[in-house]
């Protein structure tokens, strides 16, 4: 491979960032077997792979934060320079992780020059040339974030923008996005991507890593397929075909097609309606809801789509009883639980899949089969609540076996288990009670495609034996579950669609707010 | 789809300087919400009892304010940073009376040798900088929890203090060792002219310099500070040691003020530290507030004491009264302003 210095001609520019033949272990794990990557100026370089197949480990070579066992990182053309010296790392590459880096009470514009010299080399802090480098970098890169805002007021797309302004104005030329779009909702989506073909313009070099595959056909040049550490696959996007990816990605088993949203064949008679929501209106900074009925029936999975701030999360938290109606009821099993108590909700056999699993979903430190577990403790709580363990641990193997939850054990906490396999805790915590009413927000966000079958496997089995499933999801994919949809707009259901299969661009109009026909 | 919202440029420069000078003047005017309850406490107090506003007793509130001034910064720095220190009430106490006990005759409890006064007020800082040094390593570097070290360490430090002279108190001493603490300029104390310009120097720092400006990213989110190559670890240790000295300089004002070192000294303080830095707005989880908000608490506090005094209340109830006026103030600020408390 030639290589140009960094001074080189336009017409081949050296790599922003190239990782040439890395290996990295962990112990026993081979996290990264001869690995060899390039992204060049003015690239999107899309970077696929399952939950563990190595891309974090990538990341963090590309970033300076840990050092290859073999092989070499060059930046810019340069050899790397040492782990120590952060700032001329920062200079060269930067991730904007799913984790939020921004610091919340702090201003946007003092996070876009945190730890640097708002002028010369002094180290008091010039507010006044501060603000004003801030904002011209902003307009310089066409994004539209107020510099004096309190960082902590910002969106999850606004806190990107601030990351992806910082690691710009440092210099950074290679910028990572780590699955940039996992809580935007489509038009922020939408957004992004043309912040990022204005960066390619700019001459930056994107690493964009992403489970949405149909986002690495829309904004990437190329695309490289990471499994269990090798590089399986790379080349031009457009010379790969999309089974090949996800064949790719997954190894032998044959993929379901992405694209396609195949449903289910309706599955025999519907049981009682045990869920019944009527004239439901919540006023809500997550998106407000203004009279809403549905109802839900048993054996019956009913898709509520919309985008973030649609209010269908909200409908979801208002059955629960994590919010309270303003007005409006909520009858689980055809009596309504006291308004905002979820422990009542529960009683009533309603099963919840929080949407932020890190915050609601689970216990980080407990084990996965005391997670598992929380909700039916009685159930295995023996005279004065002392507690049987060899029932609980027989009641979490079935859970484990059920969404096959990988795990050294059943008391590995769940804070070390991958993304995929905490989101299997969280639902199967929600199906240990065996609900007759299942509500689920955004169960498979921002995991790989095995989990994302087994859950939704799990979530379909769940109807199958009777329960009545409203699952809150603006992932196409996970609707083919369903068996009948509603669609929010603004606090209110624009569209229905009674019966499978869905037409993708209809129903993609009617989340978007356009007119449909039904 | 909708149409595309890719943002143009349309603010200029000018409109956004002007917007920055309101949200300066807003957040000023946030970190004042206490001024009310100061103003409704001095009414009360000039009700209570006329001597109240008399100046010698707004001094005398002032003085009484300092020593607790001085260590209510150094709980705010440590604060921001997202830490907490409970041992600095044990510092106020133990780095006074060391340096008494050095310089003070054996006839007044002292070790005796009568060292030069200057030895004194070095010992006193220097005991600062230790404990400080020893908190801040064992606390960042050794991952030691905060709260549980450090109540630890006041433990040990104020049951070191009152082993060491056995009870006694340490006094007849020399003017340079009481200087702060008992001296006038222009008719205010000088304790009062430290803390007010520590105060200021503490605030400007935060607000101006680089470092000050990194503390609250460490507070506000550690590992976005680390990754934007703040020495984290360095500044935090730094925080402590800075913490400690200042606490021991406010228990060298106490000491002045009283002319003598007890061995309680400093016990039960850091609650009133606490309560003063939080009801001024700073936050327990780091990141947020402001000297400016500290320095209202501290007053606020210092009212409430003396009013108190002044009153008729009986003495023993004095501690219920002041508990629950804490209680009200938390509750108002945290009506009035925003995420406090």
């Amino acid at each position: 491979m030639q290589r140009e210095s960094s001074t080189g001609p336009v017409s081949d520019p050296a790599p922003v960032g190239e990782a040439d033949r890395v290996s990295k272990s962990f112990g026993e794990t081979r996290a990264l077997v001869d690995v060899s990557l390039e992204v060049r100026p003015g690239e999107c370089h899309g970077l696929v792979g399952r939950n563990g197949a190595g891309k974090s480990t990538l990341v963090s070579l590309l970033t300076g934060l840990s050092r290859p066992d073999s092989g070499s990182i060059r930046l810019a053309g340069q050899p790397a320079p040492g782990l120590a010296d952060r700032g001329a790392w920062l200079e060269r590459a930067a991730c904007v992780y799913q984790r939020s880096m921004v610091v919340p009470p702090l201003t946007v514009a003092e996070n876009v020059f945190l730890n640097r010299p708002t002028s010369g080399n002094s180290s008091t802090v010039n507010w006044r040339a501060m603000r004003v480098h801030a904002h011209e970098l902003m307009l310089e890169w066409g994004f539209d974030v107020d510099v004096d805002q309190e960082a902590a007021r910002l969106t999850v797309e606004q806190r990107q923008v601030v990351e992806i302004a910082r690691a710009l104005s440092i210099g950074a030329r290679l910028l990572i996005l780590d699955e940039p779009t996992a809580s935007l909702e489509k038009a922020a989506v939408e957004r992004l991507f043309e912040r990022v073909k204005r960066l390619r313009e700019g001459g930056v070099g994107v690493l964009y890593i992403s489970h949405h595959l149909e986002e690495i056909y829309e904004i990437c040049d190329r695309v490289s397929v990471l499994r269990d550490g090798e590089l399986v696959l790379s080349g031009r996007v457009r010379d790969v075909a999309q089974e090949h990816l996800v064949a790719a990605m997954i190894g032998a088993a044959p993929p379901r097609r992405a694209t396609e949203i195949e449903a289910v064949r309706k599955t025999g008679v519907l049981g009682d309606t045990r869920l019944q929501v009527e004239h439901l209106s919540v006023p809500s900074r997550a998106g407000s809801v203004v009279d809403v009925s549905l109802s839900v029936r048993g054996g019956e999975c009913v898709g509520l789509v919309g985008l973030e701030g649609s209010g269908s999360s909200t409908v979801a938290d208002a059955i629960v009883g994590l919010v309270k109606a303003r007005s409006g009821t909520v009858a689980i099993n055809g009596k309504p639980p006291s308004p905002g108590r979820v422990d009542a909700a529960f009683k009533r056999g309603a099963g919840y899949v929080p949407q932020d699993r890190h915050a609601r979903g689970f216990a980080p430190q407990l084990g996965v089969a005391e997670n598992l577990t929380l909700a039916v403790f009685d159930r295995f709580a023996r005279r004065l609540g002392s507690v049987s363990f060899g029932q609980r641990d027989t009641i979490a193997k079935g859970l484990v076996e059920k969404l096959q939850i990988v795990a050294q054990s059943l008391a590995q906490p769940v804070s070390s288990l991958s993304g995929g396999n905490q989101q299997k805790v969280v639902v199967g915590r929600a199906l240990a009670p065996d609900p007759s009413v299942l509500v689920a927000v955004n169960p498979t966000v921002g995991v790989d495609v095995a989990s994302k079958e087994a859950l939704l496997d799990a979530l379909g089995g769940a109807r199958d034996h009777g329960v009545a499933v409203l699952l809150v999801s603006d992932d196409f994919e996970d609707l083919r579950i369903c068996t009948r949809l509603i669609v929010m707009v603004r606090g209110k259901i624009a569209a229905q669609f009674d019966r499978p299969p869905w037409d993708r661009q209809r129903l993609i109009s009617a989340v978007e707010g356009l007119d449909v026909a039904v | 789809m909708a149409e595309s919202t890719v943002e143009r440029p349309q603010a200029t420069a000018r409109p956004m300087a002007r917007r920055g000078f309101r949200v300066l003047v807003l957040n000023f005017f946030r970190e004042l919400t206490l001024v009310p309850v100061i103003i409704v406490l001095m009414i009360a107090g000039a009700i209570v009892n006329p001597v109240f506003f008399t100046s010698s007793n707004l001094i005398n509130v002032a003085e009484g304010g300092s020593a607790l001034g001085m260590v209510v910064v150094a709980e705010t720095l440590i604060l921001l940073t997202g830490k907490f220190d409970i041992s600095l009430q044990g510092t106020f106490g133990l780095a006074a009376l060391l340096g008494a006990w050095l310089i003070a005759p054996k006839a007044s409890e002292g070790l005796g040798v009568e060292f030069n006064p200057w030895v004194g007020l070095l010992v006193v800082v220097l005991v600062g900088l230790v404990v400080g040094t020893f908190n801040g390593l064992l606390v960042i570097k050794a991952n030691f929890n905060a709260f549980i070290f450090t109540l630890a360490m006041s433990i040990l430090l104020t049951g070191l203090q009152l082993g060491w002279l056995g009870g006694q108190t340490v006094y007849a001493l020399p003017q340079v060792f009481i200087y702060i603490g008992s001296e006038s300029w222009v008719g205010i104390p000088v304790s009062v002219w430290i803390t007010v310009a520590t105060f200021a120097a503490a605030a400007l720092f935060l607000r101006y310099h680089r470092v000050g400006r990194a503390m609250y990213a460490i507070g506000g989110n550690l590992e976005a500070a680390r990754a934007a190559g703040i020495q984290v670890d360095r500044i935090r240790i730094g925080v402590f040691m800075t913490a400690s000295v200042l606490a021991a300089v406010g228990g060298l004002m106490q000491a002045g003020r009283v002319t003598a070192v007890t061995a309680g000294q400093g016990s039960n303080l850091i609650f009133g530290v606490f309560a003063a830095a939080v009801i001024g707005g700073v936050s327990l989880d780091g990141g947020r507030g402001r000297m400016i908000g500290a320095l209202t608490g501290v007053i606020l506090l210092s009212l409430v004491t003396n009013i108190l005094t002044l009153s008729n209340i009986s003495s023993t109830w004095i501690d219920a009264v002041d508990g629950a006026i804490i209680l009200i103030a938390l509750g108002l600020a945290k009506l009035i302003g925003t995420e406090r408390a």
